[in-house]
């Protein structure tokens, strides 16, 4: 397997740079925070998107997608993350829609997967219960009643939860609260009685909601994947999702490090450029280091989902390998970037704190570096 | 490219040859006694090894991508891959291990002439001779340039005196590459040359150090008056210092393969406890299903994730570098990060045997446990050989990042 970018990736990633270097600069996150937008993403920027074909990079042709591969809406999570673009991209096509694509049936992906494509379907999968990333830990139960299920339970962390119109939500049909079997994903409408979303305002700017479930009725025909036997292919899920989310990391960090080697080559003190301190140049090369590993722990895990001889579990290994390292460094490269500012760094009219905001969050999404590293000792046997 | 069935065809002959030509024992994982270095001094432990080596050496095939005019394989790089996995495909062992392979040939080829390339890379190729390079020198270690061993001409020879340090196995080789300085009237960097001498030349001794780890693979080395052919000066007078960088770029490639290691959880071949840190912790910690100190199994899991990364990173900037788009100096980044994972390797192990790591001979402590030890020692060494880590920091800030260099300003 080569690291090496195709050609046909090399002119998306390209195409994909000049667009956001031009339509969506830092400041339009920024203006979104300051006025308190109602839906937290640009809706201009994402018809753009959608006329790009960005939220049909991966999805299969046969229903409506470009089967561009992970490796293609890797390079555009990438150069999206250099700006911090918030938009539907993470919660609606890498993880609802490839949600839909690895567990749904036949009926469920024709009707819906091309509505993804064409930007009327929005999508938010909602896991998480508590403050700490641990997928098999599900609370929310699900009880048969009638020709369907009754929903109960609240999840928290939900990416894009106030926005969506459907929710990917992921519920106990059966046995005790950590086992992996009895786990079922449910499709719910936003809008169904006794589902109700509070957004949360996260400290990175970017849509997040709490939601509650209270008696909700879904039909049988809303189960996605089998009853009780969904932890597999919800696996699948989320190891995309990390691998995703850590290529717009790998964007985002070489974003922070570029602006503060630039300030590192401007600002003067003592009568010399800060540059010359050595004390700065060894934390620099450093994580220039570290970052040139990042890059190729996202290539593989990108390119892995795209090679059909890799079995899941070389992607769940690749995946944490991605994700454990990414969350570290990106940790590493923000506070970095913000102490070698100086002050400056400290101030909200300057850039670089969005980038130390988003790499908290974006390193505790999906399970942060010592949640992967945990796992990737149990799936080593050690 | 050549074309597929032509390379087939390679490959076919190959694996016949192999299997007529490989002796047994040396198809079986590598014993650090057994380690063919070859020179005039050659000892064979095993008398196999002595068969493998000339009849490898015979093809070519101890450099198989070297031209054949020199007495190299003449292979295509493409060839060579096949020809390496069908080693592989046998664990055939390496026949001969070299600084002349791995240092200066690839130098002499690119640098020297035709005389020098005839007298030297032939006897490198069959192992014949045995190299050692006089780079350090007691007052000049990171800070090679300013090396101060004097060449002056007389007639057709130049008079060397001075003397170097870390000479590896300077004790057993046959020749030396040694950087003297030819002109001390000019910046340091543009008055040294590189040259080529015997050591058995008048005038040459040379003393082993003894280290931490106990073993003495270094040496001094002292040159008084020892007399070298003009001839023997390679790539011209005062620019060694140009070749001197282009083989430290050879010589960090080969030492930032150490830090694969721990990523492949095996070292050539041998399957000991000690192979695999997360094994040798369970093992000495009596645990069965996961290491049960859980700051131990996250420093554990870190490790092995950053040397995946790192072997990953080491095959794109291989890859990147064939298609001509890798970043220049990303050879002192993977040597650092080598390093450092190397000497992280042994604090781990030494932290995963506990008190069995701590022995230095004698009862109680079995053989791979005191390797351990030793090893551990050693390996404090990957981060000062070949340019310290802070000397490869300074050269990825300065050609890497562009940042402005301090040093350059004070020496002004």
């Amino acid at each position: 397997m080569s690291l090496v970018l195709s050609e046909d990736q090399q002119l998306l990633k390209d195409s994909a740079k000049a667009f956001v270097d031009q339509n969506a600069p830092v400041s339009v996150l920024r203006g979104l925070r300051d006025s308190k937008d109602d839906k937290g993403y640009d809706q201009n920027l994402w018809r753009q998107m959608l006329e790009l074909g960005w939220a049909g990079m991966a999805i299969p042709e046969a229903y409506g997608g470009f089967e561009f591969g992970y490796g293609g809406l890797g390079v555009v999570l990438e150069e999206s993350g250099r700006t911090l673009v918030s938009s539907p991209l993470i919660a609606t096509v890498l993880l609802g829609a490839s949600a839909i694509n690895e567990l749904g049936s036949e009926e469920q992906k024709s009707e819906l997967l091309p509505q993804v494509v064409s930007g009327e379907l929005l999508l938010a999968l909602a896991i998480d219960e508590k403050p700490h990333h641990r997928p098999n830990r599900i609370e929310t139960s699900a009880v048969k009643a009638d020709e369907g299920y009754v929903l109960n339970g609240c999840k928290t962390f939900v990416l894009d939860g106030h926005v969506a119109n459907k929710l990917i939500v992921v519920a106990r049909t059966s046995g005790a609260i950590d086992d992996e079997e009895g786990i079922s994903l449910f499709l719910v409408d936003a809008d169904a009685d006794g589902v109700s979303i509070n957004r949360s305002w996260m400290v990175d700017s970017r849509n997040s909601a709490m939601l509650s479930l209270n008696d909700v009725k879904v039909g049988s025909d809303s189960l996605l994947g089998a009853e009780g036997n969904a932890y597999q292919g919800l696996t699948r899920v989320l190891d995309i999702g990390r691998i995703g989310v850590a290529a717009e990391m790998l964007g985002s960090m070489q974003q922070a490090f570029d602006i503060t080697l630039d300030y590192l080559k401007q600002r003067e003190q003592f009568g010399v450029l800060i540059g010359s301190f050595q004390g700065l140049q060894h934390r620099a090369a450093e994580m220039y280091s570290e970052i040139e590993l990042c890059k190729s722990a996202v290539r593989a895990a990108l390119f892995a989902l795209d090679d059909t001889e890799k079995t899941d579990a070389q992607v769940a290994e690749l995946a944490s390998i991605a994700k454990a390292k990414l969350s570290e460094v990106a940790t590493l490269v923000s506070n970095e970037a913000v102490q070698m500012h100086g002050g400056i760094g400290m101030t909200d009219e300057y850039d670089i704190g969005f980038y130390m905001k988003r790499a908290r969050v974006a390193s505790a999404f999906l399970g942060d570096a010592l949640f992967h590293r945990d796992r990737y000792a149990s799936l080593n046997g050690f | 490219m050549q074309a597929i069935a032509q390379l087939e065809d390679f490959r076919q002959e190959t694996r016949a040859w192999l299997e007529a030509n490989c002796p047994a024992s040396m198809r079986t994982p590598m014993v650090d006694a057994e380690v063919v270095w070859g020179g005039r001094k050659a000892t064979f432990v095993n008398p196999e090894s002595k068969i493998w080596l000339e009849r490898m050496a015979e093809k070519g095939w101890t450099t198989p991508t070297w031209p054949t005019e020199y007495g190299g394989g003449g292979l295509s790089k493409e060839e060579s891959i096949i020809l390496s996995q069908e080693m592989a495909r046998i664990n055939a062992r390496p026949p001969l291990n070299s600084f002349g392979i791995s240092m200066l040939g690839p130098v002499l080829l690119e640098s020297g002439t035709h005389e020098q390339k005839m007298e030297h890379i032939p006897k490198i190729v069959r192992g014949e001779i045995r190299w050692c390079q006089g780079y350090s020198e007691p007052g000049s270690g990171s800070d090679l340039a300013s090396l101060n061993t004097k060449a002056v001409l007389d007639g057709d020879e130049y008079v060397i005196n001075g003397s170097k340090v870390w000479t590896s196995y300077a004790d057993k080789a046959d020749w030396i590459f040694c950087l003297v300085r030819t002109d001390s009237e000019v910046p340091k960097h543009a008055g040294i040359s590189f040259i080529l001498f015997d050591m058995d030349t008048p005038g040459v001794t040379t003393k082993p150090i003894q280290l931490i780890s106990g073993m003495s693979p270094f040496c001094e080395t002292f040159f008084d008056n020892a007399r070298a052919k003009a001839s023997n000066l390679v790539g011209g007078l005062n620019n060694g210092w140009a070749i001197a960088k282009r083989l430290l770029q050879h010589e960090r490639t080969m030492i930032s393969g150490f830090g694969l290691a721990g990523s492949q959880g095996d070292r050539g071949g041998t399957t000991s406890t000690m192979d695999s840190v997360e094994r040798a912790a369970m093992h000495y910690r009596g645990d069965t299903d996961k290491i049960s100190d859980p700051g131990l199994r996250d420093e554990i899991a870190q490790f092995k994730i950053d040397s995946a990364a790192f072997a990953l990173t080491s095959q794109r900037s291989l890859e990147e570098s064939k298609q001509g788009q890798g970043p220049n100096a990303t050879s002192s980044m993977l040597k650092n990060y080598g390093c450092e994972l190397n000497k992280r390797r042994y604090e781990l192990l030494l932290s995963s045997l506990g008190s069995q790591a701590l022995g230095w001979e004698g009862e109680g402590f079995a053989n791979d446990e005191i390797a351990v030890t030793r090893e551990w020692l050693r390996s404090k060494a990957n981060s000062i050989e070949g340019g310290t880590s802070e000397v490869q920091l300074n050269v990825i800030a300065k050609r890497v990042l562009g940042l402005p260099d301090m040093l350059s300003l004070v020496q002004k």
